[in-house]
């Protein structure tokens, strides 16, 4: 068995060259100034408490993520009990068609809202023939907390489902045994154990919300730039490398603080928000 | 010595620190059933699985029929697996199972089915070619895993404890089915148990193993009746271990009386190990010179009672046909050559 | 137990149902709209599929993103599920850092992977450009197709190679014959699940091209930007079957899979 144990060679080069040395590189250019040489004036930069710019973009991200994934908490926990609840023959179906919408292609997601939402979109064509005053979300927050809450939604539903399916049948017959009600249920016990599944649910909305460019672009127009914006900005427009790499460093940190915590709860139940279907 | 098939000569077997096997010395003959007997964690498996070729011994040699074999890969050796968990290969049906190795030594297609449908009628399965492994239940799962190792024609089979998962009554037609076919064929089984009623049952030898080290090798009978010391004694069988002293040749003292036996050749008031068995007892009345105690429970177990009977500190186990009532005093008696003296076994780190 | 859904919880149901779909099924049925405003339907007609098909940017970005998802998935099928033989059969030193290796990806937001592969491009002075983007596309494919077969060489009888072996197949053959048919259930989720990643991705891509080669969700982008062509919503209807079909098949196959489980 042991002479397997090469078959990984050809992934361990692969994972030195195109994963490991790209992350060092982008720490190299993190610290890197124009010339070349060691500065730690990127970081400076952003950190620059007098002209926080990019502070408050960092906010922004952070809060328009917050919201969103708040929004996605409310309406899918809701959504995924209803799912755990039904029988399993149609729930395997159902929870199925929840989540196809994940797996179409991001832009385009986001691109039908554009034609739903557009001053002359279908919405506000619909509201006018009504003679109701039209609704201009476009290019607004509230368009970037929709496309967010919009993408993002079947990416809280699917971890808490899977947890919800898990629990032990007879854990509730004991509570109702007990003289525990439905809410009483609920609260004591359901909802405690489902937290695992909340928590990756939470982190699978959250930082792909914190990260995202193409939300921000398509449906915040220029003025709601999000950290994302800011370093596809770095690299597609203004050629600041190091300016970039630093937020890219920045937002890594970000993230794997927030896992850290995460982690300490999925642990607990050997991560049960599953990527897959 | 021509009928040696397989010999191992000072096998030694280390994990890093950890000593595995002690310096295994054994020698298999042509057409028999052997078993290695013992606890879990005592070395019977190592041992099977370095004549398999699935290990590598520290140190020591193995040989197959006169020739050393150390460094002959499993699929040259001349002997066939059945496993523990069966290993069947899920992705084929039985057909293709059992027609593996043989597809792979390039027997010729027509040969192939002539030899598979043999052996499905041999284990009971004929007509079940086409079906999936993972339809057939446990039992039918070592039947095919059986066949599977047996079509190969090798002159040794080696089996890791492989009714280890069955229940208890398909687990008895195994063992007669098992030894039946062993004789039928006429070639060598190694057969790996823990379970010692099992390995009295099938097999020709049987070689009781500990900690790596090989305590005792016999007949069946030769084994249950001399056990060279308390382990074997205790592990095959239940057995009554008492603390005694040798006074003298042919006479002993335990439980603080004074009996007559057929062993010799200790020191004298060398303290020694007394080994009963409990079906060895008879109940008697109680006299001055035998063992005298209380019954302080009774179980029924089937054939016979099993009774605890306590006589000063030392509590000991009978078994007896004929029930008595708790609370009793009762008196034992056994006949010298019933009393087994074992030297004292000496502390073993596990 | 199982006591019948309130309405409540049946509009509710609907109401999130429809938000899903909503959008996706206004970009089908628009596609067959024949007028090119948003806010009349003009007939039925296909002239934008028609028009889809006339688009050479979209046609060649269409053979770019199919075939660098084919072959991406080719690649990554070979050297992940020999890497998840090699990690599975690994010391735990070894297991551990490979493990985490193959998890950067999938937890590094994409944003970070797609810069950090720009930057390693060009240090490396590849030119930018359809190589870039299936290199970029193999990396992150990989970590999904390790994640696949792992649970299949989990679940593999320890013995079925030594069985093998046993049977006098070679080290080699036993590997060919026995473990990979075995583990074959986990190498397709893992093909699928790589083909339809890499036809989703645009961030990476947006990143690692160059030259003007563009993928489908590339010019997507660009289009969108711009503003709405109805040529999109052809794409889309059409880009939604597709995932919509891959997925049917692999769920199909893993609830098969599960139900010869509990056989």
């Amino acid at each position: 068995m042991k002479k397997f144990r090469i078959a990984a060679l050809p992934f361990a080069v692969y994972a030195g060259i195109f994963i490991v040395a790209p992350i060092i590189l982008i720490f190299m250019y993190s610290f890197q100034g124009a010339g070349g040489e060691f500065t730690l004036e990127n970081f400076t930069r952003f950190f620059n408490f007098s002209d926080p710019t990019y502070l408050k973009v960092l906010w922004r991200s952070i809060y328009l993520a917050a919201i969103s994934t708040v929004i996605c908490l409310l309406l899918g926990y809701p959504m995924a009990y209803i799912l755990s609840k039904l029988p399993n023959r149609i729930r395997g179906i159902l929870s199925f068609l929840f989540v196809l919408p994940m797996w179409m292609n991001f832009l385009l997601r986001t691109y039908a809202w554009m034609t739903l939402l557009e001053r002359t979109g279908i919405i506000n064509t619909f509201l006018s023939n009504l003679g109701l005053p039209t609704w201009d979300i476009m290019y607004t927050q509230g368009a970037v907390i929709l496309g967010n809450v919009y993408n993002f939604l079947p990416f809280m539903i699917l971890p808490i489902y899977n947890v919800l399916i898990k629990i032990d049948k007879s854990v509730l017959e004991a509570s109702a045994d007990l003289g525990g009600n439905g809410s009483v249920t609920f609260r004591k016990v359901i909802f405690p154990l489902s937290i695992p599944g909340v928590i990756s649910g939470i982190s699978m909305t959250f930082m792909p919300a914190v990260t995202t460019f193409v939300i921000s672009k398509l449906l915040g127009g220029g003025q709601n730039a999000l950290i994302g914006d800011l370093i596809e900005n770095q690299f597609k427009v203004t050629g600041d490398w190091g300016f970039g790499s630093a937020m890219s460093v920045i937002l890594m940190v970000l993230i794997l603080a927030a896992m850290q915590i995460m982690q300490r709860y999925e642990d607990e139940n050997d991560g049960s928000g599953g990527v897959l279907l | 010595m021509k009928d040696n098939l397989i010999r191992l000569e000072n096998i030694s077997m280390s994990y890093g620190e950890k000593q595995v096997l002690k310096s295994i010395n054994l020698d298999v003959r042509d057409k028999e059933f052997i078993t290695f007997l013992g606890p879990s964690g005592c070395g019977k498996t190592t041992t099977l699985r370095i004549i398999g070729g699935f290990e590598h011994q520290t140190s020591g040699n193995v040989y197959f029929d006169g020739q050393l074999i150390n460094d002959v890969p499993p699929h040259k050796r001349q002997l066939n697996t059945v496993f523990q968990k069966y290993a069947l290969f899920t992705h084929l049906n039985v057909y293709d199972n059992i027609a593996f190795g043989l597809r792979i030594s390039k027997t010729p297609e027509h040969e192939i089915k002539e030899r598979v449908q043999k052996m499905l009628s041999m284990v009971n399965l004929s007509g079940y070619e086409k079906r999936a492994v993972t339809s057939l239940s446990g039992g039918e799962q070592q039947r095919i895993a059986i066949a599977r190792a047996l079509v190969n024609h090798p002159r040794v089979l080696l089996l890791d404890e492989p009714l280890g998962a069955l229940d208890l009554k398909l687990r008895k037609e195994m063992q007669t089915e098992l030894k039946a076919i062993q004789q039928a064929l006429g070639i060598t089984f190694i057969f790996v148990t823990h379970d010692q009623e099992e390995a009295l049952t099938m097999s020709d030898t049987v070689v009781v193993m500990k900690g790596g080290k090989i305590q005792q090798i016999g007949t069946p009978i030769g084994i249950y009746n001399e056990p060279v010391n308390a382990f074997v004694a205790d592990f095959i069988g239940e057995s009554n271990i008492i603390d005694g002293i040798m006074n003298e040749d042919y006479v002993c003292t335990f439980g603080g009386k004074t009996f007559d036996c057929t062993d010799c050749g200790f020191a004298k008031n060398e303290p020694v190990d007394v080994v009963i068995r409990p079906e060895d007892f008879r109940m008697v009345m109680p006299r001055e010179e035998i063992i005298c105690g209380i019954v302080e429970n009774i179980v029924f177990k089937g054939v016979h009672y099993e009774m605890h009977v306590k006589s000063g500190e030392i509590t000991y186990l009978v078994h007896s046909t004929i029930p008595e009532v708790v609370g009793t005093f009762v008196g034992l008696e056994v006949e010298p050559f019933d009393i087994h003296i074992m030297k004292k076994s000496q502390p073993e780190e596990n | 137990m199982k006591k019948k859904l309130s309405p409540l919880s049946i509009i509710y149901s609907c109401l999130i149902f429809v938000f899903l779909y909503a959008p996706i099924a206004v970009l089908i049925i628009y596609s067959f709209n024949a007028s090119k405003s948003r806010g009349t339907w003009g007939g039925f007609s296909l002239k934008w599929y028609a028009e889809l098909f006339s688009n050479s940017d979209i046609m060649s970005a269409l053979v770019t993103t199919l075939t660098i998802a084919v072959i991406s998935a080719a690649v990554s099928v070979v050297i992940g599920t020999a890497a998840a033989v090699g990690i599975y059969y690994s010391k735990r030193r070894t297991k551990a850092l490979l493990t985490s290796a193959a998890n950067i990806p999938m937890l590094n937001a994409d944003i970070v992977t797609g810069i950090s592969l720009l930057l390693l491009f060009t240090f490396l002075k590849i030119d930018l450009g359809y190589i870039t983007i299936l290199l970029a596309h193999i990396t992150f494919n990989i970590p999904y197709v390790i994640l696949s077969v792992m649970p299949k060489l989990r679940q593999l009888d320890k013995n079925a190679y030594e069985a093998a072996i046993d049977l006098g197949a070679t080290p080699l053959r036993a590997f060919f014959s026995v473990i990979i048919p075995e583990i074959s259930p986990g190498i397709v989720t893992g093909a699928i699940l790589a083909f339809t990643m890499s036809i989703d991705d645009f961030v990476i891509s947006f990143f690692t091209t160059g030259g003007g080669v563009s993928t489908l969700s590339i010019e997507i982008y660009t289009m969108a930007k711009r503003g709405i062509k109805p040529e999109i919503n052809a794409l889309s209807a059409i880009m939604f079957l597709v995932v919509m079909t891959l997925l049917i098949i692999v769920n199909v196959r893993s609830s098969n899979a599960e139900k010869k489980r509990e056989q």
